[in-house]
């Protein structure tokens, strides 16, 4: 079976000879011209041989996996230095300090003094490293940082919002009650939205709010705005951002029950 | 042939007014209204197609007479997720704060109905420079109609463009408001319905009874 194919938009046509007009683009028989199989006519191939079809699969498959393995090495510390770098400036963002992503490294080891795994039962289950890799099961980082001399202890977050995960870092006073600063990310809330606790203008709130009321655990709510939470401090939520901000409000009361230990110690 | 003549000319320009892949054709709206909130990210993702489209085209053109027929989707399939693998990674690498605003679009390229459509209709029949010359063509088109309706959102949405505060102050003492509504999903669709309002009208041989 030949090949045809219109010279005014490409279309091909299989078939003994030229279709009378293009059912694409309606040129006459005459824009058609035959197409050569020119590779498979010289070297006698067939190429809708089975055999040929599986091999040309396979040596495809490898050739792309060959090249995205190496590409993906190649790149891959550009990749961890960048998404190290927005970690930090998360959890300097969380101490009020906002770097750009190039002195964000400087400033994590100025200012971040020590950091360590803690569990449940606020022990100490793990170093620096493996505070700053993140959450292990039963394992939670907090970080140390002096701000103008004073202690903060910096401690994160995981909950889910509306569309995806939600995570963030809090730091609070040397008396472990008390917010010094917030930072707040999300995946994919809706922006101009739930994505808006992003903004220094929701995360700000929550300064100086404590997270003890009469010696026991509370957390802090993030409440629509105008209305009040009973017995605990609470901030205002983002309007139209309703179960982003109820997500906030839980994750802030769950992530931050497991340090309750730590946080009522006294060293 | 030279390297522009008139022909390649028609390739390289028609996609981008008469035969434009997002207005004309109908093609890869779903990403345009996803990531159009902002103008950066419109811009890197239009980069970011053209040059997906524009190295597919050449590829899938280099090896159109190797293709197995029964196959040929796929292969073109793997082309493409492999080099939209490719500007994912280099994306992460290299502009890592854009890349979290497109988050999962940029994956999303593979299932850009553009790229498929120049494939099968452009390269498999076409050599390396035409291809070439039409995924270039056929991505400026997407990325015009994403900058275009990137500025507009972002200017009325949040009153600024690539992150600067252009509106100014004074304006919103007076009481002006960012219209919310601008950077969600539906206004997005109805930029772009402005848009093709105002294309078709400047080009009547587009117009449908």
């Amino acid at each position: 079976m030949a090949k045809y194919r219109c010279k005014v938009c490409g279309y091909i046509h299989e078939g003994n000879k030229a279709p009378d007009v293009c059912p694409i683009c309606a040129a006459p028989a005459s824009d058609f011209e035959e197409v050569k199989d020119e590779v498979a006519a010289q070297k006698g191939i067939n190429r809708d041989s089975n055999v040929y079809t599986v091999v040309y699969a396979s040596v495809m498959v490898v050739l792309v996996a060959v090249v995205l393995a190496f590409t993906s090495q190649s790149l891959r510390s550009f990749q961890k230095a960048n998404e190290d770098n927005d970690k930090r400036q998360q959890i300097l963002r969380s101490v009020n300090v906002s770097v750009p992503a190039g002195e964000a490294e400087a400033k994590y080891n100025e200012l971040i003094k020590d950091a360590f795994l803690i569990n449940a039962k606020g022990e100490k289950v793990g170093d620096a490293q493996a505070a700053f890799a993140g959450s292990e099961a039963d394992a939670y980082p907090v970080f140390v940082a002096n701000i103008d001399g004073q202690t903060k202890y910096i401690m994160a977050l995981h909950g889910a919002g509306l569309w995806g995960p939600l995570w963030g870092y809090i730091s609070v006073d040397a008396d472990k009650n008390t917010v010094f600063g917030t930072d707040f990310s999300h995946q994919g809330e809706t922006p101009g939205l739930g994505a808006e606790i992003t903004k220094p203008a929701f995360s700000s709130q929550f300064a100086g709010k404590q997270l003890f009321k009469d010696g026991s655990f509370k957390s802090i709510a993030v409440v629509k705005k105008g209305k009040s939470a009973a017995g605990q401090d609470y901030v205002d939520g983002i309007s139209g951002g309703t179960i982003t901000s109820q997500g906030v409000s839980a994750m802030l009361f769950d992530s931050l029950k497991e340090y309750e230990k730590f946080l009522t110690s006294k060293e | 042939m030279g390297l522009l003549s008139n022909k390649n000319k028609e390739i390289l320009t028609s996609p981008l007014s008469v035969n434009n892949p997002v207005v004309v054709q109908m093609l890869g709206i779903c990403s345009a209204l996803a990531v159009t909130s902002k103008l950066e990210p419109a811009i890197v993702m239009g980069i970011s197609v053209t040059a997906v489209v524009a190295f597919a085209n050449v590829i899938i053109s280099l090896i159109r007479n190797t293709i197995p027929n029964r196959i040929r989707i796929i292969v073109q399939l793997v082309v493409v997720a492999a080099l939209v693998t490719i500007v994912s990674e280099v994306l992460k690498a290299f502009a890592y704060d854009v890349n979290k605003q497109l988050s999962v679009f940029v994956g999303l390229i593979i299932t850009n109905c553009i790229l498929m459509g120049r494939l099968e209709a452009f390269a498999l029949g076409n050599g390396p420079w035409e291809s070439f010359l039409d995924g270039i063509g056929n991505g400026l088109g997407y990325a015009l109609i994403l900058v275009i309706v990137g500025f507009f959102r972002e200017l009325l949405g949040s009153g600024t463009l690539l992150g600067f505060q252009v509106i100014p102050q004074a304006f919103y003492d007076f009481g002006y408001a960012n219209n919310g509504l601008m950077i969600l999903p539906p206004m997005a669709l109805i930029t772009i319905a402005v848009i093709i309002w105002v294309h078709r009208s400047r080009n009547k041989e587009l117009q449908e009874n």
